[in-house]
């Protein structure tokens, strides 16, 4: 799980208290996975999908259910599958794929990058969403192109953000940086530059180099 | 080729003849490609071009006048705003995320607004009166978009007397823009938990007279172009994308809805109380450039019905807050608009200067650190002139995004130019490109 500690003399946690002084060591925890029921029609949503895929508690690492969204982590060798059956099965149809998002998790050894997937069902007006997390040193994923043909550009943007590489892509170039662009924006160990403003002899450093509360 | 001007000139490539032409130079470079075999010419179209609405670059393979292939080439217009945003408090993402898609700043805020009120769990404690202030805002922002859309679009296609009118009325909606949150674009006025400020006295009947004047007002675009044979002959049939198309590129918004589907999240899932409201959702069912334009022109009236509706509600709330109670979430201090823009009001100037050290401290602490937003992730989406602007954002607890994403419908859409263009003459292009409605800003952020 996500266990981040972060130190420092800003932030509270737990009280109220925003002195800055309250707590020196701050860990967030990410949504753990959800028991049954999950509520709503992600229940029905749910066996669905375990009927339609037998593999399902293999190649489903948890599901979440968090603030009224259902989340799917899926095993990444087994994401084309699961996919496949998520749009084609009738019961389920989700024939919309809103593109692929990513996120950098560097405290999250072997899983620091996460591919997101929001999913629309339109026949049902569903939504899921699929994420899968892989390692950096190992940052492959299947092109889900053949089932989306709208992916091609968000996989080119995380490719291009994040460094994750889609296996099966016609051309998975970068799309928002230039072409010989080094290394990969949107992950955290990517600093945000900018230039150190002056003002009457005083600097004001970049923004990524601030003092900040966490 | 004969010519001293050195922009203008050409030379071999591994890809074969290079030509930069710079215009005035034609009538060489057409004898020049004539006197060789080569019947395929690339053309690069943009990023700098007046039809390609804004950065945007086309690549064009051409056998003649048809376009053999089409690829688009994007990011001329990256900011890196996703990133900016992960150093900057969860308030100050509204000014950030306002300047992606930035004909449609209103929809960029309440998707991200949606958002954040999702992760706080206190979606349901936004009052009435700022949901119905969002919606009757977002309203006139299609307005205002849509006018954008209609207009250069004629204008791209030779009428320019559409994007005169248009323009007219994109004016009043700026006006009102200007009225409410002392800003004509990128207003930073939705915020998380409600809206900047309340509005100002007598707006509500102003509004009402600009509908009025709105309504009388689209007519001339509708007298100039619907059913104009020249206007038909240059958009009907044209950039042809049905719905099965649409469905695997992702489309959504007009372009998705001129295959007939009546997909508008606005009524499938709706935010903000649009359930709450009476309007039709349009469609056509040609799949062309013709039935994108009657869309976006009889959605305008849709908006007004929604705005008029708004103003009545507005009515019924005369005084009600704009904000959440909570008062660790809703920004402190109170803005006005004043003569020179928008600003602090003065009564909220004179409590934290002068009467109330708490306050001060509770200003300084919100708006410097923030609040805090529990950990987690959510994705909210709102329906935008151009589709369905989606937002994906992810929270470590802190005060800060950890990660926002958006997904932006003109992002998406635009990678239907192929579908659309292969096949095509090079001058239905243009039209092709202006139904989709691209604006750089989102596309690129």
């Amino acid at each position: 799980m996500n266990e981040e500690k972060a130190h420092g003399m800003f932030g509270a946690s737990g009280s109220g208290d925003t002195s800055g002084f309250g707590g020196l060591v701050r860990s967030s925890v990410s949504a753990g996975a959800s028991e049954r029921p999950y509520g709503g029609y992600f229940d029905d949503l749910a066996d669905d999908l375990e009927r339609a895929y037998p593999a399902f508690s293999d190649a489903i690492e948890r599901v979440v259910v968090d603030r009224g969204e259902l989340t799917l982590f899926i095993k990444r060798d087994r994401l084309f599958e699961v996919a496949k059956i998520l749009r084609d099965e009738p019961t389920l149809r989700f024939e919309m794929c809103l593109g692929v998002n990513g996120v950098h998790y560097p405290d999250e050894v072997g899983r620091e990058l996460h591919a997101v997937y929001p999913l629309l069902s339109m026949t049902h007006n569903r939504r899921v969403r699929m994420e899968v997390a892989v390692p950096e040193s190992d940052p492959h994923l299947p092109s889900l192109i053949e089932l989306w043909g709208g992916n091609n550009w968000h996989e080119r943007e995380t490719y291009d953000m994040f460094g994750i590489i889609f296996d099966g892509h016609p051309g998975l170039t970068r799309i928002l940086m230039p072409d010989d662009w080094p290394g990969h924006p949107q992950r955290k160990d990517y600093p945000l530059g900018g230039i150190p403003i002056e003002y009457k002899g005083a600097t004001v450093p970049a923004p990524s180099e601030r003092r900040a509360y966490r | 080729m004969s010519t001293t001007d050195s922009y203008a000139s050409s030379r071999e490539t591994t890809e074969g003849r290079v030509y930069s032409v710079t215009g005035g130079d034609w009538d060489s470079m057409v004898t020049e490609i004539g006197a060789t075999k080569e019947e395929r010419v690339v053309v690069n179209m943009g990023p700098q071009h007046p039809s390609t609405h804004g950065v945007l670059r086309l690549v064009l393979e051409l056998e003649g006048e048809t376009v053999t292939e089409a690829r688009s080439g994007i990011g001329y217009l990256h900011t890196g705003i996703e990133k900016n945003a992960e150093y900057r408090t969860w308030t100050q993402g509204v000014t950030f995320v306002t300047r992606m898609d930035y004909l449609a700043p209103l929809f960029n805020e309440a998707a991200y607004c949606l958002g954040v009120e999702k992760l706080l769990g206190i979606t349901n404690d936004v009052p009435e009166r700022a949901s119905v202030i969002r919606v009757m805002m977002m309203e006139f922002n299609r307005i205002s978009s849509h006018m954008v859309a209609l207009g250069t679009g004629a204008l791209e296609l030779g009428a320019l007397s559409p994007m005169i009118f248009a323009f007219r009325e994109r004016e009043k909606v700026l006006d009102i823009f200007e009225m409410i949150s002392g800003l004509r674009m990128n207003m930073a006025y939705i915020r998380p938990g409600g809206v900047a400020q309340d509005l100002p006295e007598n707006a509500v009947s102003k509004i009402r007279e600009t509908v009025k004047e709105l309504r009388h007002n689209f007519k001339d675009n509708a007298k100039m172009l619907i059913g104009n044979s020249i206007w038909i002959k240059r958009t009907k049939d044209i950039g042809y994308l049905d719905l099965a198309g649409c469905i695997t590129l992702g489309i959504t918004g007009p372009v998705l809805r001129s295959t007939g589907m009546p997909w508008d999240l606005r009524k499938t899932e709706p935010y903000s109380g649009y359930e709450n409201y009476n309007f039709d959702v349009v469609t056509t069912d040609t799949c062309d450039v013709y039935g994108r334009f009657l869309i976006r022109m009889q959605e305008l009236e849709q908006s007004l019905r929604i705005i008029e509706q708004a103003c009545d509600k507005l009515d019924g709330l005369q005084g009600a807050p704009v904000m959440v109670s909570d008062k660790k979430i809703a920004w402190p201090s109170q803005l006005s608009v004043g003569t020179d823009g928008m600003g602090n009001s003065l009564n909220h100037i004179r409590e934290i200067m002068g009467e109330s050290m708490e306050s001060l401290i509770h200003h300084f602490k919100l708006v410097t650190e923030g609040f805090r937003v529990p950990a987690g992730q959510v994705y909210s989406a709102v329906e935008s002139p151009r589709g369905e602007t989606g937002v994906h954002l992810v929270s470590d607890g802190g005060t800060r995004p950890y990660r926002l994403h958006f997904r932006e419908p003109s992002f998406n859409n635009l990678q239907s130019i192929s579908a659309m263009c292969e096949g095509s003459f090079i001058a239905d292009v243009v039209a092709a490109v202006a139904s989709i409605d691209p604006v750089m800003g989102g596309v690129d952020r």
